[in-house]
């Protein structure tokens, strides 16, 4: 079996790898999936943080990622407008430079998870996936009932926001970017996973009482995680509006969270490139077996069955052992 | 002796059902008390009670000068209450090194100061906990809760179920550390001719009250056969 880093360091070059063939065979749908890829892989990794590591089954991060791309949407909009913000009591203009906007995106969805996560925290197992779930749903209603940014048909943002020396039009630099971003949040996971406040969440995971009787503050460390997941999901939703340039209230639905599960469980839970593999795999099977039947998400359950009771490392746990940190 | 641990009266029940019915139970700075009783006579439910992974109904809990009865559990080992619990319950899911990383606190215990103590958790050091055997697992049971550098140990029946060599290894580190560390020791157990050996004094517990304390040497063949069963 091969060691967790080497399988990982597969992934992230496969994923670079695939764009950049495609740029040489001229192929610009197969960079936009790879960034697809990218972002709703680097939503896998905010969430995995709290599912995998923490192991709160989150059926409501669809929030962070519908809150992100709303802030993108919103900061957009205004910019492409020429209106303001807000006017009194002081003027807040509209963006078009992603780093603002993803500041804002990850600001709000940080926010948003402290108030969610403190409410839902107080639950546990089912309840909590339930409470989550519905402040899921509450957010997505509230879009759908909210005509100034586009209610229930959403909002379409003409030109992609910039990003300082990119041209953010171009399929690859876009791609570049995203993975970069990608990236940069594995590498800060990978060192929170190694770092004393990683090790408890996942030895809290499954003995909170023996966390708690050697000075762990259980709930305390599951919020910040939470908040940190809902963060970098966030991030993500910012990424994901701005690749289709348009966010509607579908963002925040619980097909959303849950398909952001499915990536997880594919590849690998509390695996750091687990959601990489898992969206990847979720993409080439909506590619190929979606040309086959309407009703692909049939296949998909199968393999999602398949997973569960045979595999429950994911396509990373099948190939390699778990990574240990070392002292 | 300044008590560093001190129970008055404790009461504590699960749901209806009332398991601790008067506890008393004092233990000084530097002291290894036993705290002895057959099964079902509340030893582990007023460790419960001492760790606030279980509210008292009546009573008071004072460990280093703090009322602990109104404390979470996660505040309550911070003051210093090293646990470990029955059952060598380690993080089974993470390394030896994981384990005692995750609940390192700032304090004289170091990772090297345990591999002293326990040389096999060195060589099990990159071993998931799950995977190690009963005597690895409470050897790093009782590292993990030094590694939180308490100032009171408390064992609950560390030493059930392992083999005789391994039982022996284990009394011989909790001796070590009441004459090398002068750490405050608790110990749960009801094997009586170690403990004569280590114990300061005991403290006897029949139907959920503490009905005896003193040092052992001075129970009576009479006491042990009525309380202790032996």
């Amino acid at each position: 079996m091969l060691r967790e880093t080497h399988v990982n360091a597969l992934i992230l070059l496969a994923l670079l790898a695939v764009p950049l063939g495609a740029l040489v065979l001229d192929q610009p749908f197969i960079i936009t999936l790879a960034t697809k890829v990218t972002i709703l892989a680097l939503a896998g990794v905010g969430l995995n943080l709290a599912l995998g590591q923490g192991g709160l089954v989150s059926f409501g991060h669809a929030i962070f990622f519908g809150l992100g791309g709303y802030s993108m949407g919103i900061l957009a909009s205004h910019a492409q407008s020429f209106t303001p913000l807000m006017e009194v009591p002081f003027v807040i203009p509209g963006t078009n430079l992603m780093p603002v906007i993803w500041i804002v995106a990850i600001a709000v969805s940080c926010l948003a998870a402290l108030v969610v996560g403190a409410l839902s925290l107080r639950t546990s197992g089912v309840y909590f996936i339930m409470v989550t779930l519905a402040f899921g749903q509450m957010f997505y209603y509230f879009a759908i009932s909210w005509p100034a940014y586009g209610g229930e048909d959403g909002l379409s943002i003409y030109v992609r926001n910039q990003f300082p020396g990119l041209n953010t039009l171009v399929p690859i630099q876009f791609f570049g970017l995203c993975f970069a971003v990608l990236c940069a949040v594995l590498f800060l996971v990978s060192r929170l996973n190694k770092s004393a406040f990683g090790l408890a969440l996942t030895g809290a995971h499954y003995s909170p009482v023996r966390a708690m009787s050697v000075g762990i503050e259980v709930t305390r460390l599951r919020l910040v995680a939470f908040v940190i997941s809902g963060g970098i999901t966030g991030l993500a939703g910012a990424l994901f509006a701005d690749l289709n340039r348009f966010v509607s209230p579908t963002m925040f639905s619980w097909h959303t969270s849950g398909e952001i599960i499915i990536f997880i469980i594919l590849g690998g839970v509390a695996r750091l490139c687990g959601p990489i593999a898992g969206a990847a795999a979720y993409i080439i099977l909506e590619q190929y077996l979606g040309g086959f039947s309407e009703y692909w998400q049939i296949y998909l359950g199968l393999i999602l069955l398949f997973v569960v009771l045979f595999a429950q490392g994911g396509l990373i746990g099948s190939l390699s052992k778990r990574e240990i940190v070392r002292g | 002796m300044s008590a560093l641990l001190e129970l008055r009266g404790i009461t504590a029940s699960y749901g209806v059902s009332q398991a601790l019915f008067g506890v008393d139970l004092s233990i000084g700075e530097g002291e290894l008390v036993a705290l002895m009783g057959r099964n079902g006579m509340g030893k582990s439910t007023t460790i419960k009670v001492i760790c606030r992974l279980l509210k008292n109904q009546a009573g008071t809990v004072a460990f280093a000068g703090q009322d602990l009865t109104r404390l979470p559990a996660h505040r309550a080992a911070r003051l210093g209450l090293g646990l470990v619990p029955e059952g060598r319950r380690c993080f089974s899911n993470l390394t030896v090194w994981e384990n005692l990383y995750a609940s390192a606190r700032p304090g004289p215990w170091t990772r090297a100061r345990i591999h002293d103590l326990f040389p096999r958790l060195e060589e099990r050091s990159d071993q998931l906990a799950g995977s190690l055997s009963g005597g690895e697992q409470q050897m790093l049971a009782i590292g993990r809760a030094l590694m939180t550098n308490p100032k009171l140990l408390i064992l609950d029946e560390a030493t059930e179920g392992l083999a005789p060599v391994v039982r022996r290894e284990i009394w011989a580190a909790i001796g070590a550390l009441k004459q090398q560390s002068g750490l405050s020791i608790l110990v749960v157990d009801k094997t009586l001719s170690e403990l004569r050996q280590i114990a300061d004094h005991a403290t006897v517990l029949e139907r959920g009250k503490s009905v005896w304390h003193g040092r052992l040497d001075d129970l009576t063949p009479e006491l042990k056969d009525t309380y202790l069963g032996i």
